[in-house]
């Protein structure tokens, strides 16, 4: 091919790819043997898992295991479940954007007193996760009454700074132009924050909520203190109940179908928002 | 560096970082502040009083065998999910960059395993080597392997830094890919001119001019084995056995509220809060470098 042949003389051709291809293919496969894998056993019967080696390939009881999973469960319904971890899920990534964009704007945007204090002071918040502090916080949304609740799923984990210092990030470079022009056509800050920099941020946005919706869904060490009552499980810490204490051998074709059901939500919105993940991760990472 | 145009107000923006304040403040701040008061005292055997001790929790834990020993544990297992998850994205990047087309395709069959939450992929390893049902652990039987991760330290450590490595490839995979495309290829075909061999380029151009990306994701790795691994101990070994696999973090949980022992609790949360005090230094003056390049 005539596009082979201009790509330069470091690409490897024949031999070298296919060799190259194999390896790629090696390693792909290594990362999906574990998912292959659960989702096999997500289809066959107890039996044919307690009597190893289990089968590789699907069996047939695709409908019973997931209908059995998502109805009645273990514990609680993983219907219930998921319901649970995505509002979860949907109030840390909502909650934490809406309230880092009106603080960003505030602080880009207005002088007001305590504003540097404010700005060290979200600053100081940055990559300290909350199983840092974790008996303390525990204490406090028990003394709020918050075990067992939503707002004591969501509001502990939103309590960090990292999306505020982006959308500061992008507002610094937002050209002054823009709210020269809206303050002299006598535009209320307000106006120009709806009209005019939400707009704008949209990418941002979407960007930081693929992020922020899979931070929230995986979460597990917090759901494992605050939710005692299994109606309130997450899916991601749900999982690990289902496995009996004692000696008794765990009903493995739920539990796999479970963890199937737990991969789907955060998957899909990695692979389907695949482009603005990238940006988001490397935004905000970097 | 500061905004030229600014508006005129001072209730509105106050208003503005109320949500965020408050939140930050009572989830944050408060407890944050709470595990430094309470890594002063210890709680008298009824929970009734709190006793004043100094600095006796951080004497204690300093001087304390298991502490000590999860310390090196910690050590341990980052520095083999660091090597591991980094040695394989690195390896798996530099094949994908090779490729004129379909880079984009291997990118997406990669990326996911990142999106799988790691009490999951916990699960799922655990699945596999299961001391009675595991496929892996049937087959290496069948070749004279005895596996037990449930009895042997080693083989338990090794279960939990092949799991918690699995998911980041993908993060560390994309990083590497983005830093390999970002080299100009010019220099790469000039040094293959000049006769360098696929090893030789690696060794003296691709890999130089990859560290910014390389410590970065150092930094990055480092951090997520120490704290973000939680519920990949928590559904594998529970800290076992005989606490080989109990990292910090772990420790801070078990401590807390499986022993309620909330002094030496709060004190250990301290001690991780320097930590990763010194982790975001450390980070943040390397952004800044990066930004001057």
């Amino acid at each position: 091919m005539a596009r082979d042949a201009n790509a330069g003389m470091v690409e490897r051709r024949g031999a070298g790819l296919w060799l190259t291809h194999l390896g790629l293919i090696i390693g792909v496969a290594f990362i999906f043997f574990p998912i292959w894998l659960a989702f096999v056993a997500s289809t066959v019967t107890q039996p044919e898992i307690v009597r190893p080696p289990m089968p590789l390939w699907p069996g047939d009881q695709f409908y019973e295991n997931y209908s059995k999973a998502l109805t009645s469960g273990i514990n609680a319904p993983v219907a219930r479940m998921l319901l649970n971890s995505a509002i979860m899920a949907l109030g840390i990534s909502l909650g934490k954007i809406a309230i880092s964009l009106l603080s960003a704007f505030a602080i880009v945007y207005f002088r007001f007193p305590g504003r540097q204090l404010f700005f060290w002071l979200i600053f100081l918040t940055l990559m300290l996760p909350v199983e840092v502090r974790i008996v303390p916080t525990y204490e406090v949304a028990a003394n709020f009454g918050m075990l067992n609740s939503y707002s004591g799923l969501i509001f502990p984990l939103i309590a960090s700074a990292t999306a505020t210092f982006l959308f500061r990030q992008f507002f610094m470079t937002v050209p002054d132009e823009l709210a020269e022009a809206a303050r002299v056509d006598g535009a209320r800050p307000m106006r120009f924050f709806v009209d005019i920099l939400l707009p704008m941020s949209r990418t941002n946005v979407a960007a930081l909520f693929v992020i922020l919706f899979i931070y929230g869904w995986n979460q597990y060490l917090w759901p494992l203190l605050i939710t005692t009552d299994p109606s309130m499980n997450t899916i991601v810490m749900g999982i690990k109940q289902m496995f009996p204490s004692g000696d008794d051998t765990a009903d493995w074709p739920v539990i796999m179908a479970t963890s199937i059901l737990a991969m789907i939500p955060p998957v899909v919105v990695v692979i389907g928002m695949q482009k603005l993940f990238i940006r988001g991760l490397v935004d905000s990472e970097k | 560096m500061e905004k030229r145009v600014t508006f005129k107000g001072m209730w509105l923006p106050l208003l503005l970082v109320l949500p965020q304040m408050l939140i930050t403040a009572v989830f944050f701040f408060y407890p944050a502040g709470q595990a430094v008061w309470q890594s002063l005292f210890i709680p008298d055997p009824f929970g009734l009083s709190m006793q004043w001790v100094g600095l006796g929790n951080f004497e204690f834990l300093l001087s304390d065998p298991y502490y000590r020993a999860s310390f090196a544990t910690t050590a341990v297992f980052s520095i083999l999910v660091t090597v591991v998850s980094m040695g394989v994205a690195l390896y798996l990047a530099v094949l994908a960059d090779r490729l004129i087309k379909g880079s984009g395709t291997y990118r997406t069959l990669l990326i996911w395993p990142y999106a799988v939450a790691p009490a999951v992929a916990g699960v799922l390893w655990l699945f596999m080597f299961n001391t009675r049902v595991g496929v892996v652990t049937w087959y290496l039987g069948q070749l004279g392997y005895d596996w037990n991760h449930v009895l042997n330290e080693g083989e338990a450590m090794g279960l939990v830094v092949v799991a918690s490595s699995w998911g980041r490839v993908s993060y560390n995979f994309l990083f590497f890919l983005a830093g390999l495309q970002a080299i100009p290829k010019s220099v790469i075909e000039a040094a293959a001119i000049d006769g360098a061999r696929f090893w030789m380029r690696f060794r003296t151009i691709v890999f130089p001019l990859l560290s910014p990306t390389t410590f970065f994701l150092l930094v990055v790795n480092i951090v997520y084995a120490f704290f973000e691994t939680f519920g990949v101990i928590h559904t594998i070994t529970s800290g076992g056995p005989q606490q080989a696999t109990t990292i910090l973090v772990y420790k801070v949980y078990a401590d807390g509220f499986v022993g309620q022992d909330l002094g030496s609790s709060a004190a250990q949360s301290v001690i991780l809060l320097l930590i990763v005090s010194v982790l975001t230094v450390i980070q943040f003056k390397f952004i800044e470098r990066r930004v001057h390049y």
